[in-house]
């Protein structure tokens, strides 16, 4: 450290080598540190739980055709009592939508009537006693339905229910205290209280994209099965069974009745395919960020080696005069290493600056959360380190110059 | 003298092949992934309808009640059913359609064909003129069938193929739901990218709709209609009484042929706002706006979030690319010094030096360039594998060709006029008494 005064000057001497080296680490700090937070963002996002035990889960979307409207309730019950007695099968349930479907209900809840804003927002699933059982919901206060609660209504004109279960994060939203079981909310525009008789752990919302992050976990179960032709059916299998039931499911629909449109590409699909095809644009991404990312860094230590190796060979006979004036192998391996840690640090604050002013930039521009400082810091050690591990190689060779090299003239 | 600076430039990047890899290797990267990115937004930002769609708007009206008004906000999306009657009724555009979409159970007769849903688009006559929509067989319906509800259908030539075989369909009949509908016209293909008339469906970029029935005849056959439906105040989204419910679930396009026409519409639609005012349907203060075609893509920021973001990633990518290469040829250029000092002082103008190291730098350009290219190749080949309902749209044009090469040589060019500029600075005598 105590050669920083030569190495300043000789640096004077490349200014335009100097600057491009600061700037190449610069632009990749920043473009790396931004790349790496959008990387976590959506792993973090595809890791998100559902509140479901997804396993042994699966999903069927049948539409009844030639059918009039909306009276499909006694077609959708003799559908259940068709599935739920398949061997392999331990419960089935006839819902609007389910989390990471990608389609559903939503509507605003209040929990004062007069109030013209809504409290929150919060997605609806209508489905009989049986779906906290088929779900794997967790059910933390209150009760389930009983099945003498359900109603049967057409999709154009469901009744405001007058019992509701919640997920938790709803109850807590409308009542923070955590007094939300027995107390009453509005749905919708309604004006008749509906009594909130139990509580689950967790349970998403049908949509996994940015704009519905701020009700991801609001959710409410109304005791109402809907007598439309569209459906989904949530199958659960018994453990280690849901291949058998994956086939078997669709054909009993099928026998049951003739008149129905089962979609072929996505009409049957376990829990863990409809997670995957939820999340593929998120994946996709992530890969190609990273991709992206390391090729960079290749990018960038291959210029630092590139430049480096040119600046040894300039200087093969300083370096030789240094030798035969007394300079140790490792002398000259500390003065490339340390002048290009003085380029990197450069580099690296100007990076930084660099990085946090393209993330604000990337907040106006796209849906996206601001930088945490620990990125910029990471990054920040990383390509000091990639700096060093770059320039070992040609500072190396240099070390090794001779001493006799001083006495030759080219 | 190009010549023999092509011949210089190829054995001094002979000379040290490592570095050229790498020089090569770097631009190819950047150009590839850039290629790639822009194509892509390329294809998703393009055009629909070239040439048509600057004649082309959509009106937009606010008939919402007085809860949330907030001054200068955005008029609704879509329009309600009186509103859209109202307009299309006036008749005040050169042409002008109304329309939403649906989905349809098609029932075929054939035996061995399972029923099947279909998504369909209701809309009035004007559409087909208007868009330029191109038919294989018959023709579109009139105006006179709007009027009268005429149980009649056109569709697209994929379903024209798994109904009929291809063949000639019109005169045919389509049972839709309960329904009877005469074919009356096939389509050719037709895939305007994005899918501009209706951006409330979630694929922007998908196909068109298969089934194509007047807006009247579905209203009266009850068939389903989906897509966002916006409502305020009391309204319910029920199919049953969408006519009079205060919800906007329409989308309303107009052709215009001149400014002055778009001017006058524009008034229109004021006019129209302030007399829907005074009857006491409309409450808030003229709220209107008139975008055309393209300004209504932007407005609705139809190109995904996803695809810009890796645009300014590969450009970004591809600078530090740049910066990278800019460096090395800085390095190789001054290594040079002492051959470049003999030329020099054999007689070569700085100028000359110049020229012989851009031929360098432009060499390089091409062959990162060429390489590049078939980097992009494989990206977008990439790109079409991918679940999006864009993947398919994902091919390079003549046109975006032409651009990576430019874009390869002049980025490259650009970045040889340092390093080339830095070595033509060296002094001659100098550079030979070192020697």
């Amino acid at each position: 450290m105590m050669h920083i005064k030569p190495i300043l000057a000789a640096l004077k001497r490349h200014k335009a080598g100097t600057i491009l080296i600061a700037m190449q680490i610069a632009l990749t700090l920043a473009i790396v540190c931004n790349a790496v937070f959008i990387i976590h963002q959506r792993l973090e996002r595809v890791q998100r739980p559902t509140g479901m035990d997804e396993a042994d889960v699966m999903a069927i979307h049948s539409i009844f055709v030639g059918l009039a409207d909306n009276n499909a309730g006694p077609l959708i019950q003799a559908d259940l009592q068709a599935l739920r007695q398949l061997p392999g099968v331990q419960d089935a349930v006839s819902i609007n939508s389910y989390p990471l479907r990608g389609g559903g209900w939503s509507t605003g809840v209040r929990t004062d009537v007069d109030a013209k804003d809504s409290k929150a927002h919060t997605t609806q699933y209508f489905a009989d006693e049986r779906v906290l059982a088929t779900m794997g919901l967790k059910l933390v206060a209150g009760r389930n339905f009983r099945a003498d609660e359900i109603v049967q209504a057409d999709p154009q004109s469901v009744p405001d229910p007058s019992i509701v279960i919640v997920s938790k994060a709803l109850a807590d939203k409308m009542y923070p205290d955590g007094s939300g079981l027995g107390k009453p909310i509005y749905i919708g525009d309604t004006k008749k209280p509906t009594t909130i008789i139990g509580i689950v752990e967790r349970l998403g919302v049908p949509w996994n994209s940015v704009w519905s992050d701020d009700f991801y976990e609001n959710s409410l179960i109304q005791p109402v099965q809907l007598t439309g032709p569209f459906t989904n059916y949530l199958i659960r299998s018994k453990p280690g069974q849901l291949e058998s039931v994956m086939k078997a499911a669709p054909a009993a629909l099928v026998k049951a009745n003739r008149m129905r449109v089962i979609s072929k590409e996505r009409g049957v699909r376990s829990f863990a395919q409809i997670r995957d095809d939820a999340y593929k644009g998120d994946k996709g991404m992530a890969i190609l960020m990273s991709v992206v990312c390391l090729v960079l860094l290749g990018v960038t230590a291959a210029g630092i080696v590139g430049l480096t190796s040119f600046w040894v060979g300039q200087r093969r006979k300083q370096i030789g005069v240094r030798r035969a004036l007394g300079a140790t192998k490792r002398d000259i391996l500390s003065y490339f290493l340390t002048e290009n840690l003085l380029i990197g640090v450069v580099g690296v604050v100007i990076g930084a600056l660099l990085a946090i002013g393209m993330n604000l930039w990337l907040v106006t521009q796209f849906e996206m959360a601001r930088l945490s400082l620990v990125y910029v810091l990471i990054g920040v050690v990383a390509l000091l380190l990639l700096g060093q591990g770059a320039v070992l190689a040609p500072a190396l060779r240099a070390s090794r110059v001779s001493p006799v090299e001083a006495t030759r003239s080219v | 003298m190009f010549g023999y600076y092509l011949d210089l430039a190829l054995r001094s990047l002979r000379r040290n092949k490592m570095l050229t890899a790498l020089m090569v290797l770097a631009i190819a990267l950047g150009i590839g992934a850039s290629m790639t990115t822009l194509t892509v937004l390329h294809v998703l930002s393009g055009d629909p309808l070239p040439g048509t769609s600057t004649t082309l708007f959509y009106p937009q009206v606010d008939p919402r009640d007085m809860d949330g008004y907030e001054e200068g906000k955005r008029p609704p999306e879509q329009v309600s059913w009186p509103d859209g009657q109202n307009l299309l009724q006036a008749k005040r555009a050169d042409r002008q359609a109304l329309m939403t979409g649906g989905s349809v159970a098609v029932q075929p007769a054939q035996a061995n064909i399972d029923p099947f849903f279909s998504d369909a688009r209701y809309t009035t006559s004007d559409f087909f003129p208007m868009f330029k929509v191109p038919f294989l067989y018959g023709r579109p319906w009139s105006a006179q069938e709007d009027e009268a509800k005429a149980r009649v259908v056109v569709i697209t030539r994929t379903l024209n193929e798994k109904l009929f075989a291809g063949k000639n369909s019109v005169g045919q009949t389509l049972r839709i739901k309960d329904a009877a509908l005469q074919v009356i016209g096939v389509l050719d293909d037709w895939r305007p990218t994005p899918r501009f008339y209706d951006l409330n469906t979630g694929s922007n970029y998908g196909t068109t709709e298969d089934v194509f029935v007047p807006l009247s005849t579905s209203r009266d056959a009850h068939f389903a209609h989906d897509g966002s439906t916006d409502c305020w105040g009391s309204g319910g989204g029920d199919d049953e009484h969408a006519e009079t419910a205060p919800c906007v679930w329409l989308q309303y396009w107009v052709q215009l042929d001149s400014p002055a026409k778009v001017a006058a519409y524009r008034e229109y639609l004021v006019h129209y706002s302030q007399e829907q005012k005074a009857l006491g349907r409309f409450q808030r203060p003229p709220n209107v706006d008139l975008p055309n075609l393209m300004e209504w893509m932007d407005i609705n920021k139809v190109v995904p979030g996803d695809v810009r973001l890796q645009t300014w990633l590969a450009l970004g990518f591809l600078l530090v690319c740049l910066v990278n290469t800019v460096g090395l040829m800085l390095a190789k250029f001054l290594r040079r010094a002492g051959e470049l000092g003999v030329r020099r002082a054999l007689g070569a103008s700085k100028r000359e030096v110049f020229m012989q190291l851009l031929v360098e730098s432009g060499v390089i350009g091409l062959a990162g360039g060429s390489f590049g290219l078939l980097l992009a190749f494989v990206g977008l080949w990439l790109v079409r594998k991918q679940p999006s309902s864009y993947a398919a749209l994902a091919h390079m044009s003549v046109g975006m060709l032409m651009f990576t090469f430019l874009l390869a040589v002049g980025t490259t060019l650009l970045a040889g006029l340092l390093p080339a500029w830095r070595a033509c600075q060296i002094t001659p005598a100098l550079q030979l008494k070192s020697q």
